[in-house]
């Protein structure tokens, strides 16, 4: 296995209360992560630490070590704008930028400089293609993204978050929000994005984390639980808790 | 029988009690219409004799001699509201952006009370306070500063009056609109290499565009309306303004100094109403825009 990123004795709470407790993890590369668990476990506080957004609640405090690369990402010297431009976010809901299609691809492109407006016409082109969203806004690239349908939404984020270039992709129940189709859509292209990027993959969904997964990570109650391939987790789970929650008697 | 009675019994009280519930509504509803039929109908005395036109563009105020020129009210108006507004929008903008974005939770907790309470304190207050504090130091300090002798009862005066009185009211609202703005959009702005700056500027007050709008359209209709405070420190004199330092007459103070008094003076209780009517046109119309403006925003998100 190679490790894209290591999670060492990450502990985090708000306000005292303890959200993540003494997670170690490892994430490989090329591949896709998932992390399962039920509602409330902190599979996505643990998602957002990722790429530092954590930092923005108020009375979080946090300890441990996110080694991303070799290099630990929670140290004080590091660059935000660096760190999360290397990872694309894709949340539960699409939360389109209030302005046109194109202008959300070209946003994290404008942020960090590049102006040249024949490069952004490819960029655009390039990574709304790739989300298979071209040729249904080819000729209205100016129209307000509020205008799309929720799916489409959802593959216009992926879209924005690619087109920065980042090496890992953070999904946090991406489909959470959309019908059976899209859903089946975005899955696909992350089965073929995988290639390129590290994917890591929030779900509560246990047949989504079986269709995809190639390693598996168990999260209850702020710990991981238990990890590894799927065959070892699904087929010869060690920890009690697995055992119940792969059972279905709790979500 | 008996059962049947008391069923019944409840029944009509039932339906007395939302009756009058109903009544209160339809008094509510009728009150503004009336009030707008009866200064129509007050006003219909003077419009008959002159056109429209005339009266609000006409520079000359004579009541005596039946010459009712509503532009020097007019433009002193204007004037008090869009300087106050000049004032006081940046100063909300600014500290509803510090508030909801970068202070602390418990900043916002205090301030919110406080706020509503600088909401609540009586304009004649704030009318005594601008001319113990800001006539005086018009007079003696910005004044001299600008090479002017002036009285300090001016445009300047009542603008910084009111915009010291609407900044409470619209603070609260541009409060109310940042705070509606998801969390999730800054992340997305933010996990894109935005920094807090470039998410506020780009994203964050975009979105509450709109709202940011008609916070100040409500602001402004608010302070069009606003009388006693202008009217203590603004002046009063009929003429129409040239600078902040000089005076004016905003059409609130016309109506409040006026009616009651000299009203044997034919057409002059007319005028009034006239002057009422218009305040209203312009109050409501601030008010229909911003509203329009804040539903608009709400359905398309």
């Amino acid at each position: 296995m190679n490790p894209k990123i290591h999670i060492q004795n990450l502990s985090l709470s708000i306000d005292r209360q303890p959200i993540l407790k003494n997670v170690n993890l490892t994430i490989p590369k090329n591949k896709i992560t998932v992390i399962l668990g039920s509602s409330g476990c902190g599979k996505t506080t643990l998602l957002k630490s990722l790429n530092r957004l954590t930092d923005l609640i108020p009375g979080v405090q946090r300890s441990g070590e996110i080694i991303l690369d070799g290099v630990n990402i929670l140290n004080g010297g590091q660059d935000l704008v660096d760190i999360r431009q290397k990872m694309g976010l894709l949340a539960q809901r699409p939360y389109p930028l209030p302005m046109s299609i194109y202008n959300n691809i070209t946003f994290g492109l404008r942020i960090s400089g590049r102006h040249n407006r024949q490069f952004l016409d490819k960029r655009v082109e390039h990574y709304l293609k790739m989300v298979n969203l071209w040729e249904e806004v080819k000729d209205r690239l100016k129209d307000p993204a509020s205008a799309l349908s929720i799916g489409q939404q959802q593959r216009l984020c992926l879209a924005r978050g690619l087109a920065v270039d980042p090496e890992i992709i953070l999904a946090d129940e991406p489909t959470s929000a959309l019908d059976p189709i899209s859903s089946r859509m975005i899955e696909e292209k992350f089965l073929e994005l995988k290639n390129q990027y590290t994917i890591v993959l929030v779900t509560h969904i246990l047949r989504q984390a079986r269709r995809m997964a190639d390693y598996v990570v168990l999260m209850y109650l702020g710990e991981v639980i238990e990890q590894g391939t799927p065959d070892e987790l699904f087929n010869n789970p060690q920890h009690p808790v697995t055992k119940s929650y792969l059972s279905g008697q709790f979500y | 029988m008996r059962q049947i009675k008391l069923t019944r019994y409840r029944k009509w009280r039932n339906r007395f009690h939302q009756g009058w519930m109903v009544i209160a509504l339809l008094g509510m509803l009728l009150i503004p219409l009336v009030l707008v039929a009866g200064l129509i109908l007050k006003s219909m005395l003077l419009l008959n004799t002159q056109s429209v036109l005339g009266l609000l563009t006409s520079t000359d105020w004579s009541p005596l001699s039946g010459h009712f020129g509503f532009l020097p009210f007019i433009v002193s108006s204007l004037w008090i509201t869009i300087l106050s507004l000049l004032i006081s929008a940046p100063v909300c903008l600014l500290t509803a952006i510090h508030l909801t974005q970068y202070a602390k939770r418990w900043v916002l907790r205090v301030m919110h009370p406080v706020i509503d309470i600088l909401a609540g304190i009586p304009s004649v207050i704030f009318g005594v306070w601008g001319i113990l504090v800001i006539v005086p130091f018009i007079s003696h300090q910005l004044g001299p500063l600008f090479g002017k002798s002036v009285s300090g009862y001016s445009i300047l005066a009542g603008a910084i009056v009111l915009s010291i009185m609407i900044i409470p009211f619209m603070l609260n609202m541009l409060i109310d609109i940042f705070r509606a703005v998801p969390e999730e959009l800054k992340e997305a702005s933010l996990s894109l290499g935005a920094s807090k700056w470039q998410t506020i500027k780009r994203v964050v007050v975009k979105k509450a565009l709109p709202g940011i709008v008609s916070s100040f359209g409500l602001g402004m209709s608010r302070a069009f309306g606003e009388t006693i405070a202008v009217l203590m420190v603004v002046g009063n004199v009929t003429r129409i303004p040239t600078g902040v330092f000089q005076p004016g007459y905003p059409l609130p103070a016309l109506i409040a100094n006026n009616y009651g008094e000299m009203l044997s003076i034919p057409l002059y209780d007319s005028a009034l109403m006239l002057a009422a009517l218009i305040l209203f046109m312009v109050v409501l119309m601030f008010n229909i825009f911003s509203r329009w403006l804040i539903v608009k925003t709400e359905t398309q998100s």
